[in-house]
Formats: C-alpha cells, sequence, structure tokens
C-alpha cells in the first residue's frame, strides 16, 4: 500500500495534516497504537521540518506487512551538518516559527527516538531526503 | 484525577467537552514548546499551555492528549474550539498563570509522571 502526500512550505493551517491522516489511517489498519504514536510523532517532527526549513516538499508512505516506510523529500538548502542537526536544542529557525511552539531543536533527535530507523541523505542547495522505517513485528518501549 | 476535578482546581471555563469530564488523567505536562510535549510526553497527561493556535491542537492530536488547558485567562478563537470539538478534545481555559496553575494541580494530587525519563 503506498500513500504520498503534499507538504506545503510555511502553511500552518496545513501543517500537520499529513501526519495525522497517515496516523489515522494507520490506526484504521488495526496497527498496535504504540506504534502508531511512535510513527505519527517521527512524521510530524518531518512534516514540520519540511514545512518550515525545506520549502515544502512530499511525504511517501509504503507499508507492507513488515515494515512502514516513510520519505520525507524537499528541495530546500540542506543540512550542511547532519550531526550538529542531531544534537538536542541545536536548531536554525526563526523567532517567528519559535513562537509557534516549534524549533526547540528537538525534532530530529524525537524522529530517531521514535523510528527503528532513520537515514538522512542531505545535499546543501539541493535539499533533503529523511527515510523513516518501523518494524511492524518487533515490540519497542 | 478526573477532568471535572481539574475545572474546579484551576476555576477553569469549559470551551469544548462538556460531556467528557469524567475523563481519567494521570499527570499533566506544562508546556509553551510543541517540540518538547512531542519530545516528553508519554502517557495520559493534561497539557496546560500559553501558546494559542491549531498547532496546539494538531500536536495534542497526534499525541493522544484529550484535555487542554489555556492559562492565564486566554480565550480560544472560535475556530480553534470548532477544531477540538472536531477532534474530540477538552477545552479549558483558567486565570491562573502557568506556574500557579500547575502549582495548583500539583497540590490537589496530580503529580508527576507521564513524560519520559530524562537523562
Amino acid at each position: 500500500m503506498k500513500l504520498s502526500l503534499s507538504i506545503p512550505w510555511m502553511d500552518f493551517s496545513a501543517a500537520g495534516k499529513a501526519s495525522a491522516e497517515v496516523k489515522k489511517l494507520l490506526a484504521r489498519l488495526g496497527i498496535e497504537q504504540g506504534l502508531v504514536k511512535r510513527i505519527a510523532i517521527a512524521m510530524y517532527e518531518g512534516e514540520m521540518n519540511i514545512a518550515i526549513h525545506g520549502g515544502g516538499g512530499t511525504a511517501d508512505i509504503e507499508l507492507t506487512p513488515d515494515l512502514v516506510d516513510i520519505y520525507l523529500r524537499d528541495h530546500g538548502p540542506g543540512i550542511p551538518d547532519i550531526g550538529l542537526a542531531m544534537t538536542e536544542g541545536y536548531s536554525t529557525a526563526s523567532e517567528e516559527i519559535r513562537n509557534m511552539g516549534f524549533g526547540a531543536g528537538m525534532g530530529l533527535p524525537n524522529m530517531k527516538r521514535n523510528a527503528d530507523e532513520l537515514y538522512i541523505e542531505s545535499v546543501v542547495n539541493q535539499g533533503t531526503t529523511v527515510h523513516l522505517v518501523f518494524h511492524l513485528n518487533r515490540k519497542q518501549e | 484525577m478526573k477532568v471535572s476535578e481539574i475545572v474546579e482546581v484551576l476555576s477553569a471555563r469549559v470551551y469544548a467537552g462538556e460531556d467528557q469530564l469524567d475523563l481519567d488523567v494521570q499527570s499533566a505536562c506544562g508546556a509553551d514548546l510543541m517540540s518538547d510535549v512531542m519530545a516528553f510526553v508519554k502517557e495520559s497527561v493534561v497539557l496546560l499551555t500559553g501558546l494559542m493556535n491549531p498547532q496546539v491542537l494538531r500536536t495534542a492530536d497526534l499525541m493522544d492528549i484529550k484535555a487542554i488547558v489555556f492559562v492565564r485567562g486566554k480565550v480560544p478563537s472560535s475556530d480553534l474550539v470548532q477544531i477540538a470539538k472536531d477532534s474530540g478534545m477538552i477545552l479549558l481555559t483558567t486565570k491562573y498563570s502557568m506556574f500557579l496553575a500547575c502549582g495548583r494541580l500539583y497540590e490537589a494530587g496530580l503529580h508527576g509522571g507521564g513524560i519520559r525519563e530524562i537523562a
């Protein structure tokens, strides 16, 4: 099963809708509640990153009997130093974004905490792809 | 603690979810940073916040948070109230500051837990 959703740039009335949609879909498919929540959190963080930093992009979700794969792609400025971006508290978000309750520098670390596997490919001035993998049959605290 | 008790302790006004005040919450989370809410909340909590925008409700919805209290007497717009009603959430406001609202709930017996352990 495949699903492709677009994530608009700086549209905060829309940001988070793709994740909410995926969360509802996965719950309807009977996937365990804790796993659904982990997927929703990780995807929402990615969605906000694309809306805030990435200039908009797409979320492609692929569901197989064993895995949920989520590819979050944007054509934004890219991440020059992924190691630094993975540091809790590090953020390049503007004051405006912080006033909305985001930009705390918890996004990528939170995605890592919630996903079973996380892969980031980023090229400066070309964009970023974040690949989140969730195992359907493996228990995680 | 039942949300109906929270309404009483905080002298709160109910804007949405009047029919769900029997809901039980294990703990509370006081935060204006939704990123932190997503990073730390684990269990069923009531969210106290001074931030008022649709992202608060969207974050709460994703985190399975069913009750939100806006502190410092902030009045939610009709749009926010509608989103809360559509999502089946309880929306409260209290005139207490964040500090006093959290303190009153703690004093009334709503204690810690609900968030992951911080190293």
